[in-house]
């Protein structure tokens, strides 16, 4: 990979609002040079979406989340992908992967309550053909959220000058 | 009652004549100022990677707290040596030519004391780091100071190391990347210089703690050219690439006969390097390349921003190569570089080392640790460039 995609690429996972005036100071490129790196980037999907990490308990939104291990049966002519796209479509779900294992589609979903999400994954994801079973667990608390560790770093004193 | 006395009398003349260091007093000068942002470091702002904490911490539960070999653990050489190999493709002993050390510090200062005789002429080159002159004068050495300029990007030239070198030189103490110009050295640049020591009989003590630091450009140690291995101790540590600073841990290579008598001292006075670092740096040997290529990328996006910061607000920078200081040129405010850093310090709360520090051929300059967050590098530009527009008026 080129050493400046690296970069600006590494700048972007990290703070997806830098602009490209930001990443030119940081790099060895013009500004309109990162933003037509950037444009490319994202025609060719390297650069997928940008989103914002938010901590809802902070605003008092409590959000449930949940993790749902289903076990499916594949039907002729039906591959893992039909099962994830009638899974994938409902807003409730946030993520949806095929695992190896004891079990084969791991899901989380988001509900405002418990039973938001119980009742969820009763109708609309017990009921469908595949679904041989499911099995729900409750997220309790987050620590770490995509990279990013949810709590205030404790700060660590060095010395303000050394050799 | 007997009679009091003044206890300095029983100070030893070597370390009495040790010159104050500039930087000690510049520490009082910071100490109890608020909202200071700090390019005063010599150090990463990274924390040491968690899998090289979360492995000192394992071996402490397990109980792994006894001394180890003088030479260091045979794991920890046995890596070092693959690492070489892998890296510049250097055949090192692990058995015989390698010495883990406490920190580069006590590597350079037995190095010094294995190869100095009373009355011999060591050359050092500034700006450097500060420890080499007063090593060389604990062993009874005699400094000889060679400069590098700004024309040559700091960079050691054969025709300024040339009319150093007497029939007393013994050594000459070399350290690129430096500290505090961030100036490397290209294969062909050291091919000089090897000449000269091969023409003169002399012995290289190399200071590479920043091996791992450069930017474009591969690091070359002195002992990978034609016929200087014999002729070199190289030093290296853990400090600077894996941001291990405090866990103190530092190594020599060299030939067999140098690292058995740098080992003499080093029984005696330190015994063995701490266990719980040695085993640190071996997980950081084995797993910890990407952690490493992951800051020092970070430290290239930093040394872009604050170069060019500095020639924007009119401090002239040249771009340095490698390890995470800046040295801007400040010799055209008509203040000295302790007078400018004292004033910045004192008016606009950042702190810098004043170049003069690292010898008399870094005045003109300052030393700036792009090691701190591009947030605060951007605060200490702006606060600079208020300066710099006080200065005008």
């Amino acid at each position: 990979m080129d050493e400046k995609v690296r970069h600006i690429l590494e700048i972007l996972e990290n703070d997806a609002r830098a602009t490209p005036e930001e990443i030119a100071s940081l790099i060895d490129m013009s500004a309109q040079e990162v933003s037509q790196e950037i444009t490319k980037l994202e025609e060719t999907g390297i650069i997928r979406h940008y989103k914002t990490i938010v901590d809802w308990d902070l605003v008092g939104e409590n959000y449930v989340y949940a993790v749902i291990e289903l076990k499916v049966t594949l039907e002729r002519n039906q591959g893992y992908q039909a099962i994830a796209e009638r899974i994938y479509k409902f807003p409730e779900v946030r993520s949806v992967r095929l695992l190896s294992g004891n079990y084969d589609i791991s899901l989380t979903v988001r509900g405002k309550s418990m039973k938001d999400v119980a009742f969820f994954v009763a109708e609309k994801i017990a009921t469908l053909d595949q679904v041989q079973s499911t099995s729900t667990h409750f997220v309790l608390k987050t620590y770490k959220e995509d990279g990013v560790i949810l709590h205030e770093p404790e700060t660590i004193k060095k010395l303000p000058v050394s050799f | 009652m007997r009679p009091p006395c003044d206890p300095s009398k029983f100070v030893a003349d070597a370390v009495k004549n040790i010159p104050p260091s500039g930087i000690r007093r510049f520490f009082d000068l910071v100490s109890g100022l608020e909202d200071i942002i700090s390019l005063g470091v010599g150090e990463p702002d990274f924390i040491t990677p968690w899998h090289i904490r979360e492995m000192c911490i394992h071996s402490l539960e397990k109980g792994q707290t006894s001394y180890t070999s003088n030479y260091g653990l045979p794991e920890l050489r046995d890596e070092l040596t693959k690492t070489y190999y892998r890296r510049y493709g250097l055949n090192y002993d692990p058995s015989s030519e390698v010495l883990i050390t406490t920190g580069v510090s006590e590597a350079l200062d037995i190095a010094v004391r294995t190869v100095v005789n009373p009355g011999d002429e060591v050359i050092i080159v500034q700006p450097s780091y500060v420890a080499y002159v007063p090593s060389v004068v604990l062993a009874g050495g005699k400094p000889v100071i060679v400069s590098t300029h700004r024309d040559d990007e700091f960079s050691l030239t054969a025709e300024a190391l040339k009319p150093a070198i007497t029939n007393k030189t013994k050594a000459i103490i070399l350290n690129f990347p430096n500290n505090p110009t961030g100036a490397i050295m290209t294969q062909e640049e050291l091919e000089d210089i090897a000449d000269l020591i091969v023409e003169n009989d002399l012995f290289v003590i190399s200071d590479e703690v920043y091996e791992c630091l450069t930017y474009g450009s591969k690091h070359v140690p002195f002992s990978s050219l034609d016929g200087m291995k014999e002729r070199t101790i190289m030093l290296n540590g853990f400090s600077k690439a894996y941001a291990m600073t405090g866990l103190r841990l530092g190594f020599a290579m060299g030939s067999p006969e140098i690292i058995h008598s740098m080992m003499m001292i080093h029984q005696y006075s330190m015994l063995c390097a701490p266990i719980t670092a040695q085993i640190g740096a071996i997980e950081a040997l084995r797993n910890g390349k990407d952690e490493m290529e992951r800051m020092v990328r970070e430290y290239d996006r930093r040394r872009h921003f604050i170069v060019n910061g500095f020639n924007k607000i009119g401090l002239e920078c040249c771009n340095p190569k490698g390890a995470f200081y800046a040295f801007p040129y400040i010799g055209n405010t008509g203040l000295s570089s302790s007078e400018f850093a004292e004033r910045l310090l004192d008016e606009k709360k950042v702190v810098t080392i004043p170049g003069d520090v690292f010898g008399e051929a870094g005045e003109g300059f300052l030393r700036c640790a792009y090691a701190a967050s591009i947030d605060d590098i951007r605060k200490a530009l702006d606060r600079m460039g208020d300066f710099m527009d006080g200065l005008k008026q």
